[in-house]
């Protein structure tokens, strides 16, 4: 069978299951294009391709499956980047395919060329330059294995226009085989034997479970572990959602802005078991006191991860889900007697912590964005997808909104990427077009992608946008507040435009709340109808995230409110 | 904590951007390379990379796990605390007026090195050896005058016996 290249990618695009792509044509992809016009493969078109990076990150995460974007070479390609560098951070599998300049001009300076394989070396799992249309089909079969198994991440794929143009006898490719890639599923027994051994030795024991938890898909697990150990449970942010957050043993999220609760109780634990993380700097705080009492199990796919910024007693690289169902057969096993009992202290005087400093704030006259976020949860009654851009309204997101089930909360942890929500939101709808989206957005970085309206209305995507408006890049603000001596260096927003309007404009639907009595007929007008919606929310201007920890300090030293 | 020299010794897939994947892990984490030698082994499909770098045990482990990581790179060793054989290769260029002839070519010979190119006023001289022998030669050649001098950078491999432990 005689293919070109583009006809090539389309059919391995069909073989690995690929029913949507996100993208924003272009010179060099003008081929590839035509022949995805002549598919059923939906094509989302963006409005600027990092949206369509974003796109295909909370695509990936909503459905548990990969991520597509396909992109022009020179400009097409670099507008990605941010959008790769957030899913690398996250380790979410998403599959990016860039337009490249026919390979008779590679390294002249052509028009629209950049070297974008040598740009995001760093910031991908893998990337490829397609030579040879020979090697198409080979490459991109190898593309989604990487992304996907193991621990996943982006991939790249540059292809020459040539290579796609080039019409070859199609050879299906081979089986994968990698020689120098072998990921470690199934962890070591007696590395378990070790942990099991820990675990009935510990008094005050504490799991801390990461995204990794939520790529392995190990949430039933984790619970399960848990409960039957009768351990508290704390997440990172990226974590949320790996385990109920509204079960008795929930202690809420770790670190910066972590409960009280939460962070106490990693200060006190003699064992910590760690599931799925990395010991990002945003959860450890000062790593010298980290857990500093505790052992510490670090249960991670990637060797990398462990003894990276945090000294482990016990290591086991293996697959979350994996490892994790050893464990809970090996409890089975072992009698453990009187668990309850066992833990009945620690679990009394965690619970001491949850009533010292629980999260709050006062509902006066204006209102409070966490506020706004309680009225989101309750109404919803916890069942929406939430993306979040990221600062202030990120950080509230995590707090106020409980989730109880993986995959509903989709935020660029690692990276901190404003301009991520509205079109994770986007990707998020059109994997699940049954679910309620929601994207919580502040007014700085709403801005950032509010271009992807456009774009949720052209494909009926009926994402909701809630805006907490306090006309300020509010964390920055925050900083500039409690550490800055108050001076709002450029984090003032009043510049902004009328969200209401510009929804409008859009084609979407617009709806503002100035009063706090007016939150609630905002959301039941605004939530629930098959139109993209935008709420601007007029919070209180200078309110600030807690508890907060000092950068550089340790977790349990917290700023309350 | 105390740096130290390390040696490793990494096979990889014998593609084009792979040696810079390597060398990006080290300049994204502000580590200097001290010497690299790569070439193909018997297997043209495989590179051996020979890399030298300074840094504490922590941070080595972390930078073989990330080499490990890397999808083009088949496996990684580490010399360092093993018994291994190691030589690097330098060609010198001397000038050699006839006054200092003699005595360069004395030196060539307690060297055990060779005269591979000779002119009207230089020796081009080749030497192996490890990096003791190959400093000692330059510091006695540096007074008579050296003009220009190119290095292999380390290659090594472990000794058998050392070998089957790992």
């Amino acid at each position: 069978m005689m293919l070109t290249g583009a006809q090539i990618l389309m059919k391995i695009l069909k073989e690995e299951g690929v029913d949507t792509i996100f993208g924003y044509p272009g010179g060099a992809v003008l081929d590839i294009y035509d022949e995805l016009g002549r598919t059923d493969i939906r094509h989302i078109m963006v409005r600027h391709e990092q949206g369509a990076a974003h796109a295909a990150d909370g695509y990936a995460r909503a459905s548990g499956g990969v991520g597509v974007c396909l992109v022009t070479s020179g400009p097409g390609a670099t507008n990605t980047v941010t959008g790769i560098a957030s899913a690398y951070m996250d380790s979410i599998p998403i599959v990016v395919i860039t337009g490249q300049v026919p390979t008779s001009l590679i390294g002249n300076d052509a028009f629209q060329e950049v070297d974008i394989v040598g740009i995001t070396r760093q910031c991908t799992k893998h990337n490829y330059l397609v030579k040879k249309t020979e090697d198409l089909a080979g490459i991109i079969k190898e593309a989604f294995y990487l992304a996907g198994s193991g621990r996943p991440g982006p991939v790249l794929i540059d292809i020459p226009k040539d290579v796609a143009i080039n019409r070859i006898l199609y050879r299906p490719p081979e089986d994968i085989k990698l020689r120098s890639y072998n990921p470690t599923y199934n962890p070591n027994m007696w590395q378990i034997s070790k942990v099991i051994k820990l675990i009935k030795e510990a008094k005050r024991p504490v799991i801390f479970a990461g995204g990794g938890v939520i790529l392995s898909k190990a949430s039933d697990e984790l619970t399960e572990f848990a409960r039957k150990l009768q351990i508290p449970v704390t997440t990172s942010l990226m974590g949320l959602g790996a385990f109920p957050g509204t079960d008795p043993l929930w202690l809420g999220m770790i670190g910066m802005h972590g409960t009280y609760r939460a962070n106490m109780s990693t200060g006190a634990c003699d064992l910590l078991i760690a599931v799925g993380v990395r010991f990002d700097d945003r959860v450890t705080g000062k790593t010298d006191a980290f857990a500093a009492q505790a052992k510490i199990v670090h249960i991670d796919i990637d060797p990398t991860s462990i003894r990276k910024n945090i000294p482990v007693t016990i290591p086991v690289v293996g697959d979350c889900k994996i490892t994790l169902g050893h464990l809970i057969k090996q409890i089975e096993k072992e009698e453990i007697v009187d668990i309850g009992k066992k833990r009945k202290e620690w679990l009394q005087l965690v619970d001491q912590w949850k009533s010292t400093n629980p999260l709050a704030y006062s509902q006066k006259n204006i209102i409070k964005p966490q506020f706004v976020i309680d009225r989101l949860y309750k109404i919803t009654k916890g069942e929406a997808i939430i993306t979040t851009e990221v600062g202030q309204n990120q950080m509230w997101a995590a707090q106020y909104y409980h989730f109880d089930r993986p995959g509903h909360f989709i935020t660029s942890g690692g990276l901190g990427c404003m301009g991520f929500g509205l079109p994770a939101a986007i990707g998020a709808q059109v994997a699940c077009p049954d679910k309620l989206v929601v994207d919580i957005a502040g007014d700085g970085s709403i801005q950032m992608n509010i271009q992807e309206m456009a774009t949720a209305v052209q494909h009926s995507l009926p994402v909701k946008v809630v805006i907490l408006n306090n006309k300020y890049l509010g964390m920055v603000r925050q900083w500039q507040e409690l550490f800055y001596g108050k001076r709002y260096s450029s984090t003032n927003m009043e510049y902004a435009p009328d969200f209401v309007k510009l929804a409008e404009a859009y084609g979407a639907v617009g709806l503002r709340a100035s009063k706090p009595e007016e939150v609630e007929s905002v959301f039941s007008e605004g939530l629930f109808n098959n139109k993209t919606v935008v709420m601007d929310f007029q919070v209180e201007q200078e309110e600030c995230v807690y508890p907060m920890v000092p950068a550089g300090s340790p977790i349990t030293e917290m700023l309350l409110v | 904590m105390e740096e130290e020299k390390y040696i490793l010794s990494i096979l990889v897939d014998n593609k084009p951007g792979v040696l810079s994947r390597i060398v990006g892990l080290f300049s994204g984490r502000g580590f200097n390379i001290e010497s690299l030698n790569v070439a193909e082994t018997t297997d043209f499909q495989v590179s051996r990379v020979t890399l030298i770098t300074m840094g504490n045990a922590p941070v080595i482990e972390q930078i073989e796990k990330q080499l490990n990581k890397l999808i083009n790179v088949i496996k990684v060793f580490n010399f360092t605390g093993k018994e291994f054989v190691e030589r690097e290769m330098a060609l010198i260029k001397v000038h050699a007026k006839s006054e200092y002839r003699a005595e360069i070519l004395r030196i060539v010979d307690i060297f055990r090195c060779k005269v591979v190119d000779v002119g009207q006023d230089h020796y081009t001289i080749e030497v192996t050896g490890d990096k003791g022998k190959l400093d000692a030669l330059l510091s006695l050649l540096m007074p008579i005058g050296i003009k220009e001098v190119a290095k292999t950078g380390i290659i090594a491999l472990l000794r058998e016996s050392d070998k089957k432990k790992i």
